[in-house]
């Protein structure tokens, strides 16, 4: 038993955990807000995009603590909720998100998600499950219909792993070197 | 005392902080509270910088776009180009300023025709952080008169009611929204039924019974039912009409382009409005020389030039 925990963590000391320049995350998502909010106005079929949840991946992914994780999710998703007006209760996103920011975690904790069709493969997952979360959000806590999946959300889905194979790049260079 | 292991820790508080915010959302649910406070913040946090963006970037596009296309018309001398290159960059920078009076000329004789309905001219300055909800940001709010429910136009149509209001910004719900619905009725043959956005470009209108005659490209005009929007105001017009059980589907494409909004007009008032009875009541009083009586000084016309400029 000592042993397998050992071996798993010998395995896991293989994956870095990386570090951001002070104040990155928090100028990120204030441009990331500024965009989401600022970009459909003039480019209307970007409305696709959830870029607070490419974020969410990313910090999820880079560095690796489920903690930190979850809790950078839960303040994305809800400021996401708080922009989105009154029809969208706090809340809604936030849980989303939160969740989303623990799994990124945990699975950056176990693989390296450098690569990238890796980023791109998990995107599309987590963008499934982010969908999948709402949906169920609203159909049990908010007993309102939301359908599982169109395809204007597969569609969305590999948009935006698309987007973030970019994104995640540029962020990659707010990354402190090691 | 057993300790929790390390590694639980993170699943626990995730546990935990899910929990809180489904607590958070029943509690929201059955006092039916939308957090305003949190909201007031955050909207308070991001408005100045998508006021900004909204100037700033507008001009730059405007300015960007026709710069560079008028530099490719402009190969062929390019001793010339360089000569007049400061010259078209100022002529670029009236025509964007010609098409945005274009506009706000518009709204002023709009605005101009309904003298007794209070109006302000408003900027659109950010859309909603969310692909699911269809709102946008308006550059007034309740320090400018507006309050939630009031009817937000275009000159081509309706755009949506306020749905939440901050000392500078105001939050308006598209009549596109899900959520969203105004009250309507055909043009020709007056048959009422309410319009409701689903999230999509087009409009549905929901309770129009089978043997009733539409026709595709038929107007549908507001019906002045839903007490937020005056009477014979443009919604759209009939685009697909599919039978149904037991209502006919009619899709309705939006008389205002929802998706190009730049300034729009917030009526100003919660009380009912009539347009046409409001344009007529006017046009007496003027000829008389005189100003129409009874309108409040917070009624006087909002829709001023240097306001639309900003």
């Amino acid at each position: 038993m000592n042993e397998e925990t050992y071996d798993l963590r010998t395995s896991e000391s293989h994956i870095e955990v990386h570090k951001f320049y002070p104040g990155a995350i928090i100028v990120t998502l204030v441009v990331v807000f500024f965009l989401q909010a600022f970009l459909p106005q003039y480019f209307h079929k970007l409305a696709i995009l959830d870029l607070p949840l490419l974020v969410t991946i990313y910090f999820g992914l880079s560095r690796r603590n489920p903690s930190t994780g979850l809790l950078l999710g839960m303040a994305i998703g809800l400021v996401q909720d708080s922009l989105s007006g009154p029809t969208v209760p706090l809340g809604l996103y936030g849980i989303a998100k939160t969740i989303i920011g623990y799994l990124a975690s945990s699975i950056g904790a176990r693989l390296d998600t450098e690569h990238p069709a890796a980023r791109f493969a998990l995107t599309i997952l987590f963008f499934g499950v982010h969908q999948g979360i709402l949906a169920l959000e609203r159909r049990i806590l908010l007993a309102q219909p939301e359908v599982w999946f169109t395809l204007q959300l597969g569609i969305a889905a590999l948009i935006n792993a698309a987007v973030g194979m970019f994104l995640f790049a540029l962020l990659d260079r707010l990354r402190k070197p090691s | 005392m057993v300790g929790v292991p390390s590694r639980h820790k993170s699943i626990f508080l995730l546990g935990g902080m899910v929990l809180l915010q489904v607590l958070f959302l029943a509690f929201q649910v059955k006092r039916d509270s939308q957090g305003r406070l949190i909201r007031v913040w955050t909207v308070s946090a991001m408005s100045p910088f998508e006021r900004a963006g909204s100037y700033g970037i507008g001009s730059v596009r405007g300015t960007w776009g026709h710069y560079f296309a008028l530099q490719n018309t402009s190969r062929d001398n390019e001793q010339l180009r360089h000569e007049n290159e400061a010259l078209k960059l100022q002529v670029t920078q009236l025509e964007s300023r010609v098409a945005e009076a274009a506009r706000l000329e518009r709204l002023l004789n709009f605005r101009s025709s309904h003298q007794q309905v209070p109006m302000l001219g408003a900027r659109v300055i950010g859309a909603s952080a969310d692909s699911a909800t269809r709102t946008i940001y308006l550059d007034r709010g309740e320090h400018d008169g507006i309050q939630k429910n009031m009817g937000v136009i275009t000159p081509d149509g309706i755009v949506g009611k306020v749905i939440e209001t901050f000392g500078n910004t105001s939050q308006v719900l598209l009549l596109t929204d899900k959520d969203s619905g105004v009250g309507a009725m055909l043009a020709d043959s007056r048959i009422q039924s309410p319009v409701g956005g689903t999230g999509e470009p087009l409009l549905e209108m929901k309770y129009v019974a089978n043997d009733d005659k539409v026709d595709v490209g038929e107007r549908v005009v507001t019906s002045g039912m839903d007490r937020i929007f005056p009477r014979d105001l443009p919604v759209g017009t009939v685009k697909e009409i599919k039978p149904g059980n037991p209502f006919k589907l009619i899709r309705v494409q939006p008389a205002a382009s929802l998706e190009r909004l730049e300034e729009v007009i917030v009526l100003l008032t919660l009380q009912p409005l009539d347009l046409q009875k409001g344009a007529s009541e006017t046009a007496a009083p003027v000829a008389n020389g005189k100003v129409a009586s009874g309108v409040a000084a917070a009624d006087k016309p909002a829709i001023d030039k240097p306001a639309l400029n900003r």
